[in-house]
């Protein structure tokens, strides 16, 4: 097992001039929206502490991908068209999901392509490009690893399937994580196998989707992490909610959440 | 280019027959069921969770060996793509190359046809054996079973294959047919079995890895010493040169293509490739990929008929049963690039736990998930519910040497399969209901007030059982009470004296 731990510095200057003013869109995500509000009130403090301006489309739903992967791509399509209609006028939009950003760029232009909607496709291409999951924000557009976050706890890191396989965010989660000051990151074993989650998956498969779960269950218990972290809230409900009935005494938390975390307000 | 069959089927590649499910899979579970069953064999589970453990690990060293590694995927892409767009024109090439160089070449539509095909040339031979080089061709169409209807024997001369074919069992792996056993397993398969079928194992036999394999070899020599007709499949047959080529490790294939005076060769019609130097790209892709070496021990290639070397009468046997079907979909057809490799079935996370007996076929894992349900079309309940049977995780993409998009066709094959259903189930209901919701965040955000209410009502505690179709969830899980105040209620409350850009 390998721990790399983060010697705490002196509080970096975290406001690169390129943040300054930067007009920001939250994609927060329906079921963030719902039921997690944390992690989106997390971006926000995140991002406004590093300069840029946050607004929230209040008209925003739902990306569709729920309904794409069950099957049901005609109910996904208007839920493109509000996308499209919500966030085009944007010049960057965030998401704390690597899941949802990669249904957008992976999906959207296939869904409008294949209903025939040639004005969508084109309005879709235009837009996908600038929608970045909040690792990719940071590191890509403000230039920013370490954004001034402290975190005084042992961490391992779950990446999601879909931010790392269809998002493609890469280690950037990881980078960010070991830029925290205070924060110990464990490596976790297999990290990069599935949870067992799968959305519909979970419900229809129940029995294997609850023999992967407590796979990365044992693995998580293995790093001995207080906290585990990963950039999708349905991922961590699925791994927290096996680890809350095993009563592992591990906390799941979202990336956005350990990153707004300070000495003032923490986490 | 020409969209009809040379010789053989009537039928236009662009559409086609669906293959009849064989008298193995009739009835089978859907993928759910079955894997529930799996999961109970704590010893398959542990065979599995290793083997698949070493052959990743494996696999992933290989691979990283190669900079060029993801130009030959494209390349290997590229060369199946190209076969498939163009694939009468290469099948009539490959037929006229064959029998310039003296084979003899057959079409069948179906299982039943390529069976009959075999069993009658065996019969001319007055053979009642065959001795058989490992193939997915022939274990698709059960051709074993045919032969054994007719009196002929066919042995299995791979080592895994006859592992399964001795213990009465299923294959569970394209690659390695008896994944799910262990070596103590097979040490009781063999002493148990062998002495009905020939030479019987050594009375000392132990569960050593050396010792079985001695025990399969003496027990197949007399086998391979015998035979005057073997059946093998092909992991390539190319166009332009008229050139069968099969991969093996264990050079039982060898023995096979070698030995016997008639040689049947059972393949299926996406097999082709265009020239001889694209199989420079796929001997590079396919070991790696599928055993996780540089390069296999055996590969045998042959051109036809070699006066006085080797089998004196070579057959193929190519066959459709169903490919055509899979052609006609211009997103779905890409599984036809497939080369049997079994990389995405040692990196799948669903396939690791439910084994392959799950999947109802003999192409089980990610490939099998979306092949069966192309080759048989949708009507049985394991191909149904095949398409659902992954997470949607991505490994096996990642892992495919021909870059088959398996995720994006699950994804297209579950619309197929709730298309077919006529939207009438109680999830379809569901689904149109929550698309409702969603349309508009007016009605979002009123079911956000009742989530919020029943977050107050709870105040923080956590659900232990749900009812309905969220009852599988809490079987094994918890349920997060929802919170008191949703996302846009924050929003709203901090900026209610500051417009936002909604007030456009």
């Amino acid at each position: 097992m390998t721990a790399s731990s983060i010697t705490p510095t002196v509080t970096p200057a975290v406001t690169p001039t390129v943040a300054k003013g930067l007009k920001v869109a939250l994609f927060a995500a329906c079921y963030n929206d719902t039921m997690w509000p944390g992690t989106p009130i997390a971006v926000v403090k995140l991002l406004e502490r590093l300069g840029c301006r946050v607004e929230f489309p209040q008209r925003q739903t739902c990306c569709g991908q729920i309904f794409t992967n069950t099957g049901y791509a005609a109910e996904a399509l208007p839920l493109v068209r509000g996308f499209v209609d919500t966030f085009a006028a944007y010049d960057a939009i965030v998401a704390p999901t690597g899941s949802c950003v990669g249904a957008i760029r992976h999906q959207h232009h296939d869904l409008a392509a294949a209903a025939g909607d040639v004005a969508l496709t084109r309005a879709v291409d235009a837009l996908t490009p600038k929608v970045y999951d909040l690792s990719e924000f940071l590191i890509d557009v403000l230039g920013v690893t370490d954004v001034g976050a402290y975190f005084p706890h042992r961490v391992t890191f779950h990446p999601t399937c879909h931010s790392i396989r269809v998002a493609g965010v890469g280690d950037r989660p990881q980078r960010l994580l070991q830029a925290v000051r205070g924060l110990t990151l464990v490596d976790l074993p297999h990290k990069e196998e599935c949870c067992g989650f799968g959305g519909t998956f979970s419900l229809k498969n129940a029995d294997v989707s609850i023999a992967m779960a407590s796979d990365k269950a044992r693995h998580v218990r293995e790093t001995g992490a207080e906290v585990l972290v990963a950039g999708d809230n349905m991922c961590l409900m699925n791994m927290g909610s096996v680890l809350a009935r095993q009563r592992a005494g591990v906390r799941v938390m979202h990336l956005a959440e350990v990153l707004a975390s300070t000495e003032e307000d923490p986490a | 280019m020409t969209t009809t069959y040379p010789s053989g089927p009537t039928s236009a590649p662009t559409s086609g027959p669906l293959q009849a499910t064989t008298a193995t899979f009739i009835g089978m579970p859907k993928f759910p069921k079955a894997a529930k069953e799996a999961l109970a064999n704590t010893q398959q589970r542990r065979n599995l969770a290793h083997a698949t453990g070493v052959i990743r690990a494996k696999r992933a060293g290989v691979v990283a060996e190669l900079p060029q590694w993801e130009d030959l995927r494209l390349a290997g892409a590229a060369a199946k793509d190209e076969t498939m767009t163009h694939l009468a024109a290469y099948l009539e090439q490959l037929e006229a190359n064959l029998v310039r160089n003296g084979a003899q070449v057959h079409w069948a539509r179906d299982a039943a046809e390529a069976c009959q095909i075999v069993v009658d040339i065996a019969a001319a031979k007055g053979v009642d054996e065959v001795v058989k080089v490992k193939s997915m061709a022939t274990q698709e169409i059960e051709l074993n079973e045919a032969l054994e209807a007719a009196g002929i024997h066919a042995w299995e001369t791979d080592l895994a294959e006859l592992i399964v074919q001795l213990g009465h069992d299923r294959p569970s792996h394209i690659l390695v047919p008896a994944i799910h056993r262990n070596r103590s397993e097979i040490r009781e398969i063999f002493r148990r079995e062998m002495h009905l079928v020939g030479r019987p194992a050594p009375d000392d036999l132990t569960d050593e890895p050396r010792r079985l394999a001695e025990a399969a070899r003496l027990h197949l020599r007399e086998k391979f010493l015998r035979a005057k007709v073997a059946v093998s499949g092909a992991n390539f047959a190319i166009a332009d040169t008229g050139t069968l080529v099969v991969v093996e490790s264990e050079g039982n294939g060898r023995m096979c293509l070698t030995l016997p005076e008639t040689l049947i060769s059972v393949v299926g019609i996406e097999k082709v490739l265009p020239t001889w130097q694209d199989l420079g790209t796929f001997m590079q892709l396919l070991p790696r990929s599928s055993t996780g070496e540089r390069m296999n021990p055996y590969t045998s290639m042959w051109t036809g008929v070699h006066p006085g070397d080797g089998p004196q009468e070579v057959h193929v046997v190519l066959i459709d049963n169903g490919r055509s079907h899979v052609l006609a979909d211009p997103l779905g057809r890409q599984a036809l690039r497939c080369i049997r490799c079994s990389a995405c079935l040692n990196v799948c996370p669903v396939y690791e736990r439910a084994g392959g007996h799950a999947y109802g076929s003999v192409y089980p894992g990610p490939i099998g998930a979306v092949l069966n349900p192309q080759l048989r079309g949708t009507a049985s309940d394991v191909d149904k519910s095949l398409p659902f049977a992954s997470t949607l995780c991505g490994a096996c993409f990642e892992a495919c040497p021909v870059r088959i998009d398996i995720p994006s066709l699950l994804v297209h094959l579950r619309a197929q399969v709730v298309d077919e259903s006529g939207r009438k189930s109680a999830e379809a209901k569901a689904m149109k209901a929550m698309a409702w919701m969603m349309g508009d965040y007016r009605r979002l955000e009123k079911a956000q007030k009742a989530a919020t209410l029943g977050g107050r009502l709870l105040k923080g505690r956590t659900i232990h059982t749900m009812p309905g179709p969220f009852a599988p969830w809490t079987s094994a899980r918890d349920v997060p009470s929802p919170p008191t105040s949703s996302f846009r209620d924050w929003w709203k409350a901090r900026n209610t004296d500051s417009t936002t850009e909604d007030q456009r």
